[in-house]
């Protein structure tokens, strides 16, 4: 029997190694797969078991996390709120995470490497490890005016939307970033799921698309705006400078072969006796005078030029930017809208904020960024921003006489004086986008300030807002006066 | 099993050691699921781990006392995994206690450990030679039957448990009769087949080489078999199903040494398999289940624990999260179907081939002790325990990790529940009565029951 006996713990013996092969194969073969199985809560847990760091502007947090006594033992709030919403994101157990929550998350979760050493002495000290803290670029007053202006702005169909960004030109810091209408984070981020849920589906459903950030991630036909890509085309160009020489400005611009015609805004007629000079016809936004330009400077000139801008780069910031483009065409009455923002032109407020900007910092785009530093539990800086230049979009000499053009803008006679600060040049350009045929025009205003040494640049969209220099150029102007304390 | 000491050695200062080993691990593997939970040590840490390294110690002492040849390492591997097993039942309780439905189960199964040690004792007093069991064959024929089918007899609210109709309940009193009659069944197994190998072993006719039983010697295979696909049909019982079939054709092969009986076996087990996939519906749904466990209509609701289990073990990785830093709690019924997947996920793979090295060490012990052993009887006893023991484990713990269709087993010694842990307490004492008896110097050995009988009457 004895050989039996020992046959049977042969049998055991095998038994008990394929128990050990099949483990070997869950616990390290399967394992990444069946840790990222969407079912497998057991991730965002460990993350929400230990504090998430918070998101500050101006030493106040906008997002935290708060000690509760549920099973997740933190809960992610949004002192922010709203009027934060397109720049914290949501951090939610449903429906993961957006904005900065995502983009940082490493930073906030704990989990970057940068935090290595700290994760490293908590283990050995026993400490709870805790998330690092993401300090933001967002001036609070700008943002907050940004907001309610928009807030305050007009609406179509009963929707009320538009987007402000506001930058630092000279580094590219985003001083403000809103977008409307928006949502409360809170509200998404709890722990009960049933109310999240709810939550949730309420948000998606409303016709003005809150989770949409329109600041950087909607395209928007630019309208007059774009008038400042196509002077700056033209002053690079070198056959041109603001006075001379004088462009043809007639009431209606007609092309050969077709019935299609180009005329100016409500058929108004631009001043002069059908010719004007390059820097009125950007002050009145003239658009039969530019209309001609861009055909006799050409599609490739002004694509180059939209380029130099940042049109067609992809970007973060560190949320991702939709790109902005600008379609080349040799059709003349294409070519000729495509020059005064029409036909296929499509931005997002902030790559025309960029624009701004650019002109503002003697032709140097600054790569714009949100994230100031990121520091470490103890407070301890991981990272700081350094800026850093983005492109080159005109020369020092261009960029000084587009300033003194858009100057104009503001300065009575021009379309955009209700963005005037007493006291203060501001350099600007309106935009008003037709869209959808039969619905009303976008407003769009892109400005900065003061124009001898501008510390901010601003552009605002409002969606349907009719004419930009009365529904957005005020909205600038303020969001220019919280940065700027305007007497 | 090199280390096999010389007959006759008694090495119980060997046992001493490795107990207070058992019981250090414990302590270390309890502090540190404290300090993870609180970053303090427990509270009650000198006066739980002076209680648990007395009963230790006085179990040792028992053992000292009434089988005093039998193998050292068995009660240090139980000690330790009964251990372990009461930190991760009282880990699975802190993870309870910040949300409304508390458990308090560590304490409990405390409780359950002392009864199942008093148990141990007793068998071990009472059984002073395995022997005697011979004479009780019967008896635990009948027991072992009565006991299995009262469940199926008692109306569904006083057997069934979550879909198993596996209990005896009667209010918050509960227990899985399965577990003892287990036990009850090997012995008669043991008793059965010594008597009637002689004519199980008649050679019929050959097939293929191998020499077949007459078919009129069917009967008791065709009996067990029918058996077992009674439980699986009338209690829902797929676990215990298999574990009594398997161990009844192990014990068959190794009484009779003819192997056309395993083969029989495996044919009768096809077959059994087969109709219970096609015909039974929840053992259909068990093996979908266990093919699919993460498919979309199965993982919110019928595969979410195994689901929820595997993902566990995925997280363990190698080394594991840490006692009491990963999230066991998550998968349903952590504390006993899925105390390998706590294991595995919170002591990686490495804990869980720890403690499965540790249950393989029991295994091997109880074969070794029943190759030792000069009688029949304690041959088919020691190998129908031991095998029974690595069988449930193997079913246990492949269900737990998807390598077979999961099933209703605990696994010995760590799972939480009185019963299980009781009976597990009463295996180890035959265990060590059969290996005290295989590794007595045959000067002290009794010669016959009767004998055995006469000498506690000149006491």
């Amino acid at each position: 029997m004895n050989r039996q006996l020992k046959q049977v713990a042969v049998a055991i013996l095998a038994m008990f190694g394929l128990l050990l092969i099949n483990s070997n194969i869950v616990q390290v073969g399967q394992a990444s797969s069946l840790r990222a199985n969407p079912h497998n809560v057991r991730v965002l847990y460990g993350e929400y078991s230990h504090q998430r760091g918070p998101i500050v502007v101006a030493g106040q947090s906008v997002a935290k996390s708060v000690k509760t006594h549920d099973s997740l033992k933190y809960l992610r709030t949004y002192p922010g709120g709203a009027e934060y919403a397109p720049v914290t994101g949501y951090y939610s157990l449903v429906y993961s995470s957006s904005g900065i929550e995502q983009a940082e998350n490493s930073t906030l979760a704990g989990t970057s490497d940068q935090l290595f050493f700290h994760r490293i002495s908590d283990e050995i000290t026993g400490r709870t490890p805790q998330g690092g803290s993401v300090d933001l670029t967002i001036n609070p007053d700008a943002q907050h005016a940004a907001y309610q202006g928009l807030a305050s702005a007009p609406s179509f169909n009963g929707v009320r939307a538009g987007a402000v960004v506001a930058l630092n030109p000279q580094t590219g810091a985003i001083l403000a970033m809103a977008s409307y209408p928006s949502y409360d984070p809170s509200q998404i981020s709890g722990h009960n799921t049933k109310t999240d849920q709810a939550a949730f589906h309420q948000i998606t459903h409303d016709p003005g698309d809150p989770l949409l950030n329109r600041a950087v991630n909607q395209s928007y036909p630019p309208g007059s705006t774009f008038k400042v890509i196509t002077s700056a085309t033209a002053l690079s160009s070198g056959k041109y400078t603001p006075s001379q020489p004088l462009i043809p400005a007639p009431s209606k611009l007609t092309f050969n072969n077709t019935t299609h015609t180009l005329s100016n805004f409500q058929g108004e007629t631009c001043p002069g006796s059908g010719q004007i000079t390059l820097a009125e016809a950007l002050k009145v936004s003239c658009n039969t005078a530019f209309g001609g330009l861009g055909l006799k400077l050409g599609s490739d000139a002004i694509a180059k030029q939209a380029a130099a801008f940042g049109f067609g780069k992809h970007l973060t910031i560190p949320i991702g930017v939709s790109d902005s483009n600008y379609v080349k065409t040799s059709d003349p009455p294409l070519l000729a809208d495509s020059a005064i923002g029409q036909y296929s032109d499509s931005v997002t407020p902030l790559q025309m904020a960029m624009v701004a900007a650019g002109i503002a910092n003697h032709g140097i785009v600054m790569k714009p960024y949100l994230v100031a530093d990121t520091k470490a539990p103890d407070a301890s800086v991981l990272t700081r921003a350094r800026p850093q230049a983005f492109s080159q979009a005109v020369s020092p000499g261009v960029a000084s006489q587009l300033t003194t053009m858009m100057e104009g803008v503001t300065q009575p006679g021009g379309t955009g004086t209700a963005a005037a600060i007493s006291g203060i040049p501001v350099a600007a350009k309106t935009g008003t986008a037709e869209n959808v045929p039969g619905q009303p025009t976008h407003a769009w205003f892109i400005a900065f300030a003061p124009a001898t040494h501008p510390t901010v640049a601003v552009a605002v969209l409002v969606e349907h807002g009719g004419v930009g220099g009365v529904a957005a150029a005020p909205i600038a102007h303020t969001v220019m006066c919280a940065v700027l304390s305007c007497p | 099993m090199s280390v096999a000491a010389p007959l006759g050695e008694k090495r119980r200062a060997t046992e001493l050691i490795l107990v207070l080993f058992a019981v250090v691990l414990t302590l270390v593997a309890f502090t540190s699921v404290s300090a993870a939970y609180t970053n303090k040590l427990p509270s009650g840490l000198l006066q739980d781990g002076l209680g648990f390294a007395a009963l230790a110690i006085g179990t040792h002492l028992a053992v000292r006392w009434l089988a005093p040849y039998a193998d050292p390492v068995l009660l240090p591997a139980v000690i330790f995994l009964n251990g372990l097993g009461l930190v991760l039942i009282h880990r699975l309780d802190l993870a309870t206690l910040t949300t409304k439905h508390a458990t308090h189960n560590a304490p409990l199964q405390l409780v359950w450990t002392v009864i199942g040690i008093i148990c141990f004792v007793a068998v071990l007093y009472f059984i002073r030679d395995h022997r005697q069991l011979e004479s009780l064959t019967y008896t635990a024929m009948a027991a072992g039957l009565f006991l299995l089918v009262i469940p199926a007899l008692l109306p569904a609210s006083h057997s069934t448990v979550n879909g198993a109709r596996i209990w005896i309940r009667f209010g918050s009193f509960s227990i899985q009769p399965g577990e003892i009659a287990k036990m009850l069944l090997e012995v008669f197994f043991a008793g059965y087949l010594v008597r009637k190998r002689a004519v199980l072993a008649l050679a019929g006719r050959k097939v293929a080489g191998m020499t077949m039983p007459r078919g009129r010697d069917l009967g008791p295979v065709l009996v067990a078999w029918g058996a077992s696909l009674l439980i699986l049909t009338r209690e829902s019982d797929l676990g215990s199903s298999l574990l009594f079939f398997g161990i009844f054709v192990v014990m068959l092969y190794v009484a009779t040494t003819r192997r056309s009986w395993l083969l029989i076996g495996i044919v009768l087990f096809l077959f059994g398999s087969l109709g219970a996939y096609h015909f039974i519906g929840h053992v259909h749904e068990r093996v979908q289940i266990w093919l699919h466990p993460l498919a979309p209509k199965y993982i919110t609701g019928d595969s979410y624990q195994l689901a929820q289990g595997l993902f566990g073990q995925a997280t363990g990785g190698i080394f594991g999260t840490g006692l009491g830093q990963g999230r066991p709690d998550l998968v349903p019924f952590a504390n006993t179907d899925f105390i390998g997947s706590t294991i595995a996920e919170e002591l990686g793979l490495a804990g869980l081939m720890a403690v499965l090295t540790v249950y393989l060490l029991i295994v091997m012990r109880g074969i070794r002790a029943a190759i030792g052993t000069k009688d029949d009887f304690g041959k088919l006893l020691g190998v129908g325990l031991s095998f029974g023991f690595a069988l449930q484990i193997f079913v246990q713990l492949g269900g737990v990790t998807r390598l077979i269709p999961l099933t209703g087993l605990t696994l010995p010694f760590l799972s939480y529940g009185g019963s299980s842990l009781i009976s597990s307490w009463i295996l180890l004492a035959l265990l060590l009565r059969i290996s005290d008896a295989a590794r007595q110097p045959a000067s002290e050995l009794p010669q016959s029951p009767d004998e055995f009988a006469t000498m506690v009457v000149k006491r």
